[in-house]
């Protein structure tokens, strides 16, 4: 860690306090992560990248820049990230999943507003995270009331650039989306200084596909039972997978699969519950209810959210030639996209229901962060279409905070049980 | 054999000893947050072949004792269904929380629902409103009852908030009877919803500390139109759950 202290230093975080965090998350990881047993070797590589992920990575964007790379950060999937890869740029994801920096982030927003959000605003104000502080420019977007008023507030702070997504899914939604891919790719091109080609942006949309679908192949192995691989861990690496270099990554979670396909069949059968988890994303660090499912006799066989199956499971089409069909099959790919945020939603909860049913799941647990409202809402009617099928939900709505992992220990243990 | 179940609440500590499915005797204590005592005074006195807990303290007894677990939802949907094999929800108000489970005949659980982190509308609720009151919380429901002002109300479920609200009617001069009713209505509303939202199905069990309060069940009754039956002893329905499975006699 020595080495990287200049570096902190010059992206002026808070050293103190950084280590703090630092101390806090390392102990937290050999909690949830490390003491799992017969894990895959696999997953060596992306311990690794986690016990670097604000050293070597970082280091890594900051030489990269010295190169004339520019970094860009973003906080949702609906930003077509093929944009930014086309120009040579590098995209990470800035969404956060802990409570550091919450007093700081609580001076500028509202106390009831969603964790995520506050986490993001608390690390920049704390100066927590190198991957802000690293970014040439934000994208940000309007896929909720709180994110794009907070963004009002991080653009004091940082380049922000937001572009417009839409809430319905009728025509005029897609001429819009197209605009705004084509805004952005104009803002890209600006920061970059580079121009977007019909060779590059084949090339990036080839690239960011590739990584899809290595992730895809991932979750079919998390499916097997006997089970080869912890839903924990099928996590980390999708989580993994928005700031990690997509060559190396796609190559480490295709290895990681070799060796899972070799480990199939190799075992009894485990008497364990399969979960889905359904609702809004879980960012690093918030690992606190996969770690209480699965310590709880049940394993989770998959995510719906952006930090899993929303964000895999539609593959950019890569027969556009021109560079016309290629922005319209990235609108046509982004525009699948199935957030609480638009209306009407079906799609998601015909979705979950069909997810339940090819993944053989026992239960589905219904996950919201505390007052976001979308999900929140949603989850009534992701509730009665589960029921229709008799399949068993159990909703959660929670915040950052570990006061009540207690509670949730119960309720998810008692659905366990009721699920047995 | 004898079989020992021990509900480690949040505020209480019950533990209940069964031969060949007969309660032979019970244990009720004020929860001292020394767990690790409680449990070995328990085991000591109660001799035993087999003990399970439950309870929002049972993982201590699991470190501690090498003592087996199972959650309070599952202890008190085998406890209710052991006494009344026709319950078909089971509404539960403890120190700190309240559950609604709906069973089916076999007495599986097929749906639950949990406050969450809050303990709004809970046994501890009533005991910091009976003690702003200057009532004992064993006479809170009775005075309750009395009311002649039935149309008070308590607005916030927040017990900070709804602690003011009552020290503002007293300094009204509202009786204390009938703050003492409001504040009842407040969690019998609150109740309700988490009722419907699991779906009331007859024939309902109130357990748990709180159903020892006679207003309680008597706006319940009044408010749902349906019998409300509560155990002899509502509070040892967990422990009693408990002492079954570990018997094994399911």
């Amino acid at each position: 860690m020595k080495d990287y202290i200049e570096m902190w230093k010059e992206l002026d975080l808070d050293l103190s306090a950084h280590d703090e965090l630092l101390k806090v998350l390392s102990g937290f990881y050999q909690d949830i992560y490390l003491s799992q047993q017969d894990r895959p070797k696999g997953m060596g590589y992306f311990d690794f990248v986690m016990s670097e992920i604000h050293g070597l990575r970082v280091k890594e964007l900051v030489e990269a820049k010295k190169q004339g790379q520019k970094v860009f950060g973003t906080f949702c999937v609906f930003v077509p990230e093929e944009l930014i890869w086309a120009v040579d740029g590098i995209c990470v994801g800035l969404c956060a999943g802990a409570e550091a920096g919450k007093e700081e982030a609580e001076r500028v927003l509202p106390r009831t507003l969603c964790p995520l959000i506050k986490s993001f605003m608390g690390f920049k104000i704390a100066r927590l995270c190198p991957f802000i502080e690293v970014s040439d420019l934000i994208i940000g977007e309007t896929t909720c009331d709180g994110k794009k008023k907070t963004f009002e507030i991080l653009s004091s702070f940082k380049p922000t650039y937001v572009m417009e997504i839409p809430q319905m899914k009728k025509q005029n939604d897609f001429n819009l989306l197209k605009e705004e891919v084509l805004k952005l790719k104009d803002e890209i091109e600006k920061t970059s200084n580079k121009k977007i080609t019909e060779e590059n942006l084949s090339d990036a949309i080839r690239l960011i596909n590739k990584r899809r679908k290595a992730l895809q192949r991932l979750n079919k192995l998390r499916q097997k039972n006997p089970f080869v691989i912890s839903g924990k861990d099928a996590l980390l690496v999708n989580q993994i997978s928005f700031y990690d270099d997509p060559v190396r990554f796609t190559e480490k979670v295709n290895i990681l699969c070799d060796e899972l396909e070799d480990k199939i069949d190799k075992k009894q059968v485990q008497d364990k519950a399969r979960i889905l988890i359904s609702g809004c994303p879980m960012a690093v660090p918030n690992w606190k209810i996969p770690h209480i499912v699965e310590s709880s006799n049940a394993v989770i066989v998959d995510e719906e959210s952006c930090i899993g199956e929303r964000n895999t499971r539609e593959l950019v089409d890569e027969s556009g030639t021109t560079f016309e069909e290629m922005i319209e099959n990235i609108v046509k790919r982004y525009m699948k996209i199935d957030c609480a945020c638009f209306t009407p939603n079906e799609e998601r909860i015909e979705n979950i229901v069909s997810l339940a049913k090819k993944y053989n799941v026992d239960g589905v647990i219904h996950y919201t962060l505390q007052y976001c409202d979308p999900y929140l809402i949603e989850a009534y009617r992701v509730e009665k279409a589960l029921e229709k099928e008799s399949i068993p939900v159990l909703r959660i709505e929670t915040d950052y905070s570990l006061e009540d992992t207690e509670q949730l220990k119960t309720r998810i243990e008692a659905f366990v049980e009721m699920l047995r | 054999m004898k079989t020992l179940g021990i509900d480690i609440g949040s505020r209480t500590v019950k533990a209940v000893l069964l031969k060949d499915k007969k309660v032979l005797s019970s244990f009720t204590t004020l929860n001292t947050y020394d767990f690790a005592n409680i449990i070995k005074r328990i085991l000591d006195e109660l001799e035993c072949d087999k003990v399970l807990a439950t309870g929002y303290g049972r993982y201590l007894a699991k470190r501690d004792f090498d003592i087996d677990v199972v959650t309070e939802i599952k202890a008190f949907a085998v406890g209710v269904h052991h006494l009344e094999p026709r319950a078909r929800t089971i509404l539960d108000i403890g120190g700190q929380d309240t559950k609604v489970i709906s069973l089916n005949e076999r007495g599986d659980v097929i749906k639950f629902e949990m406050n969450d982190k809050c303990a709004a509308g809970t046994g501890r609720f009533l005991e910091i409103m009976a003690q702003a009151m200057g009532y004992k919380i064993e006479e809170l429901g009775a005075e309750a009852l009395k009311a002649q002002k039935k149309d008070l109300q308590i607005s916030s479920m927040c017990t900070v908030f709804a602690e003011s609200e009552v020290i503002s009617l007293m300094a009204r001069g509202e009786k204390k009877e009938n703050i003492a009713h409001a504040v009842h209505k407040a969690i019998v509303t609150r109740v309700i919803s988490m009722l419907k939202r699991v779906g009331i199905r007859e024939y309902l069990v109130f357990s748990g500390g709180v159903a020892k309060n006679p207003c309680i069940r008597s706006l319940l009754e009044k408010e749902l139109e349906i019998s409300v039956h509560i155990p002899y002893d509502p509070q040892l329905i967990g422990a009693y759950g408990a002492a079954v499975l570990a018997g094994g006699i399911l």
